[in-house]
């Protein structure tokens, strides 16, 4: 079986897997990183989402030989409770999770995008969180702690 | 090593212990509230019985208030409301108390998550344990004090003599280390319907502090820095992932398993006992690919549905299961009477609960007991389900909730459950089973689709005489809304077990005061009876949203008829004074304006605006909607920008839990007001991820203005699933205000409002 090299959060691990593996199961099941969360396998809800080299990507439908020896983030490198990222803190202001199982692809998509723009209006954000779901509707909450979140980066 | 690591490790080592693995999260500061993972020193000892006192709290040695918590919160803070309530009894802070729930083997059955009944029902009775509690332990300070209990008083747990503050005595030294060992009344029922009772006398609203403010919840710290753990992240020693095999034809029976079709992945394994048949692998990615890789000849059978374009006729034709209803005041009369009748139709169609994760569940089946990590809102019945699927007595199944895909009614984490213990039975070792999309989404239990036929008479003057509205369609449960029988899960089915088989329907449900009414409703069986794809169960307010799309729009065509205004037409036929503050309160808030149905109508080239309302009562709840839409005439699509909301539950325990949640279930309603449809052919469900079944998204997210009011004074009513119930009237009323084409099929997508144009 191939091996490969990943670096997620900062520290660098060789697995073992099939090429064609999505990364998901490399994060959750071989580093026991279990924040992106798997919801569909299909690309269509971003529960799984990660940074790769910065850019929000869905882990559930990349294969890990792509990730190899490019930078991982995960929900856990993006914060912590001691040194919040200012998306975490505004969701967590805002109060917005509720069961919580998609949050993770809310806030590191929310988080990449916030990087690349500052002051976006409520279309842009919009725009930029299109397609991701949320089925127990918490999308207004959503929204204020985005804006929330862009306003305290601007 | 990260924090999220070290848990995993600490989780471990519970596991692998004797403890009861326990989550209890800190109800102190936001940040602080993160999951804590542990042993259970402070659980009840010994069996829990409902009328120990110790079965439902403990003071700990450092005065930390711990809750044991029949039901579980699905993350609308059911349980922040439980810890409000109880604190507000024993006057100790919030950041002192926090609550168990979901574990069969630390808290009593209470009914899981049900029928909005968290703070209706549940928190009636925290309320009695807490005041009895409190009441229990100032008697003993006053006995370790030397005076009369009156002269006692209780700051942030600890009693004291008033006007003599030193004399003091805190709850935990009281306590000390013993339990309360002391008895509470309790009306012999579990479930819902559990209720206890003591001498002791809650205390009077006016004495509130902590009921009312709006505490934040103990688990969204957790959930945001991802450092909870959840159902599909348990691990346990020697376990091996599963995945089920689902039938390419519901109703197929299995004739042969090619094991050899799997033979070049490592560690797969084929696990069949009937017509369950699943594969494990010790890696997840192999058991993923073993199951895509099963050869499996399954026998022939002739095509189990009917054509999704023939369901409504399919409704209509079919021989009714069972029936009932009830009338007030000479209906037959009042049609006999009437010089004008108002007829209408309408049509919902199977909605999917859909989980935003599949269902997830881990089993460990020994000898000696089993254990299930489960994410299903009802674990105490889930044990029970359990231990039917595995033969064995339901005394022995240790079943654990953890935070899992929000549940809101029957989904598919109870099946998973099933599924993931029969294969550890099997395997003789533990095992993970995860459903894939196409499972979560085309196999989990559905809502039921159904007609409704309505009539009403009017007099000359417009003036309504009569109503006659009658409901037809798939019982709101073919399978239990609860897993607590082996043959009311998939995995039962299966392997020939029979469930409770209901047919049950319901009527609307409202104060109007119509002197002539007749509600009646008729059931039909499930196309293909038992492990099928269409079996129906509860999803969130259970048939709500069916009638009252249904009732609602029929309220806008009488006054339509009757050229009167929709909300004043409401309100004439209401005389409780709260269902009309509330509506009156949501037409004042919406800008709403006043005139005969059907006027409320602007057009900005091929968009036509429109505004249109919606009432309900839920269990006493009382909820008024108004919808603000625009439709493009042209292409029929919708948008609803607006949703202003009048929302009436009586005591609010926390206005911020009840604002978020009151908003989630908007949207969530929104969703299925305008998307959400199982699409389906002769041959199965096609309805099987996020393109087939598509959902409300964050495009189309509506402003929500909603007027929660101040508290009332009077009980709670539930407000889990209120707010949704009215919703899919309220817009396709907004849409023949809009478009002055009346829609009477849901959901209110570009088809169907086409359709109607």
């Amino acid at each position: 079986m191939p091996q490969y090299t990943i670096r997620v959060d900062g520290q660098t691990h060789t697995i073992e897997a099939d090429a064609d593996m999505p990364l998901l199961y490399a994060l959750r099941d071989d580093l026991g990183l279990p924040n992106p969360h798997f919801g569909c396998g299909l690309s269509q809800c971003g529960a799984c989402t990660v940074h790769m080299d910065g850019k929000a990507i869905r882990s559930c439908s990349t294969p890990v030989a792509q990730a190899a020896g490019l930078e991982i983030k995960t929900l856990n490198g993006l914060g912590t409770p001691d040194r919040p990222h200012p998306v975490q803190k505004a969701f967590l202001e805002e109060q917005v999770p509720q069961c919580g199982y998609c949050i993770n692809g809310w806030v590191m998509t929310a988080a990449a995008f916030l990087e690349t723009k500052k002051n976006p209006t409520d279309a842009e954000i919009k725009d930029a969180l299109a397609g991701l779901k949320c089925r127990c509707g918490t999308h207004t909450a959503i929204m204020r702690a985005v804006r929330r979140a862009a306003d305290s980066m601007a | 090593m990260n924090a999220n690591t070290d848990m995993s490790l600490s989780r471990r080592t519970m596991l692998q212990g004797t403890g009861a693995l326990v989550i209890a999260v800190s109800m102190g500061g936001t940040t602080e509230a993160l999951a804590q993972v542990m042993a259970a020193p402070a659980a009840p000892k010994g069996a829990l019985h409902p009328t120990d006192l110790d079965s439902w709290l403990s003071v700990g040695p450092d005065g930390k208030v711990t809750l044991f918590f029949g039901k579980i919160d699905g993350g609308q803070g059911t349980d922040l409301a439980m810890g409000q309530i109880v604190a507000e009894e024993l006057d100790v802070p919030m950041s002192s108390v926090s609550v168990v729930q979901g574990d069969t083997a630390l808290t009593v059955n209470q009914g899981g998550a049900s029928g909005s009944t968290g703070v209706r029902f549940a928190g009636a009775a925290f309320r009695q344990a807490g005041a009895e509690a409190r009441r229990v332990l100032v008697n003993r300070a006053a006995e370790r004090l030397g005076v009369a209990p009156e002269r006692l008083t209780v700051t942030e747990g600890v009693v004291s003599v008033v006007g003599d503050p030193a004399k003091k005595i805190s709850y935990a030294e009281i306590i000390d280390g013993k339990g309360f060992q002391s008895k509470i009344g309790w009306n012999d029922e579990y479930g819902n319907a559990l209720a206890l009772t003591s001498p002791a006398k809650p205390k009077s609203y006016e004495q509130y502090k902590v009921v009312g403010t709006p505490q934040k919840r103990m688990d969204v710290a957790g959930k945001v820095f991802g450092t909870t753990p959840w159902t599909g992240d348990i691990r346990v020693d020697g376990m091996v992932h599963g995945r089920m095999i689902r039938p390419p034809v519901p109703g197929t029976s299995v004739v042969s398993v090619d094991e050899s079709s799997i033979a070049h992945i490592p560690g797969a394994q084929v696990l069949r006992k009937g017509d369950f048949i699943g594969v494990i692998a010790p890696k997840e990615w192999n058991a993923i690919k073993a199951a895509q890789a099963l050869h499996v000849n399954w026998s022939e059978v002739k095509d189990p549905f009917v054509e999704m374009p023939e369901l409504y006729n399919h409704i209509r034709n079919a021989p009714p299961t069972n029936r009932g209803g009830n009338d007030r005041g000479k209906v037959d009369e009042a049609f006999a009477r009437a010089s004008r009748v108002v007829t209408a139709q309408y049509e919902f169609p199977f909605q999917s609960h859909a989980s935003m994760g599949p269902g997830v569940a881990v089993a460990d089946v020994r000898s000696d007991g089993v254990k299930v990590w489960t994410g299903t809102q009802k674990p105490h019945f889930a044990a029970n389900g359990v231990a039917g699927c595995l033969g064995v007595a339901p005394e022995t199944v240790h079943a654990v909730w953890v935070a899992g895909s929000g549940c809101y009614g029957r989904n598919d984490a109870g099946d998973v459950t099933m599924d993931a213990a029969v294969m550890s039975q099997l395997a003789g070792k533990p095992v993970r089973v995860q459903y894939m999309r196409h499972e979560g989404t085309g196999w989990d239990p559905k809502a039921p689709a159904s007609i409704h036929r309505a009539r009403a008479a009017l007099d000359a003057d417009g003036n309504l005489l009569a109503i006659d509205f009658y409901s037809k369609g798939f019982s709101r449960v073919d399978t239990n809304s609860s897993e607590g029988r082996s043959g009311d899960t998939l995995a039962g089915m299966l392997m020939g077990h029979k469930g409770a088989i209901q047919q049950v329907f319901n009527n609307p449900e409202g104060a109007y005061n119509f002197a002539n009414r007749r509600f009646s409703w008729e059931t039909i069986a499930a196309i293909l009876p038992g492990a099928s794809p269409l079996r129906t169960s509860h999803l969130r307010d259970p048939l709500g949203p069916q009638i009252h799309f249904a009732s609602e729009s029929f309220m806008d065509e009488i006054a339509f008829a009757a050229k009167a205004d929709p909300v004043e037409f409401r309100l004439k036929h209401l005389s409780n004074p709260r269902d009309i503050a509330a509506i009156k309160a949501v037409a004042e808030r919406a800008g709403w304006k006043y005139g005969p149905a059907g006027t409320r109508r602007s057009r900005r080239g091929d968009l036509a605006m429109g505004q249109g309302i919606a009432y309900a009562q839920r269990n006493g709840t009382i909820v008024a909607l108004v919808a603000d839409v625009e439709v493009n005439v042209r292409t029929g699509a919708i948008r609803v920008p607006k949703i202003t909301c009048a929302h009436d539950c009586g005591l609010i325990v926390n206005p911020e839990t009840l604002k978020l949640t009151l908003e989630g279930s908007i949207v969530q309603g929104l969703s299925r007001a305008i998307h959400e449809e199982v699409q389906f052919n002769s041959k199965g469900v096609t309805s099987v991820d996020w393109l087939t079944y598509p959902i409300v998204d964050i495009q189309e997210a509506p402003q929500i203005d909603d007027r929660v009011g101040q508290p009332i004074y009077t009980r709670s009513t539930g407000a889990g699933e209120s707010a949704m119930r009215p919703l899919v009237g309220a817009v396709a009323n907004a849409v023949f205000e809009a478009t002055g084409k009346r829609l009477r099929r849901a959901p209110v997508n570009p088809a169907n409002i086409l359709r109607s144009i």
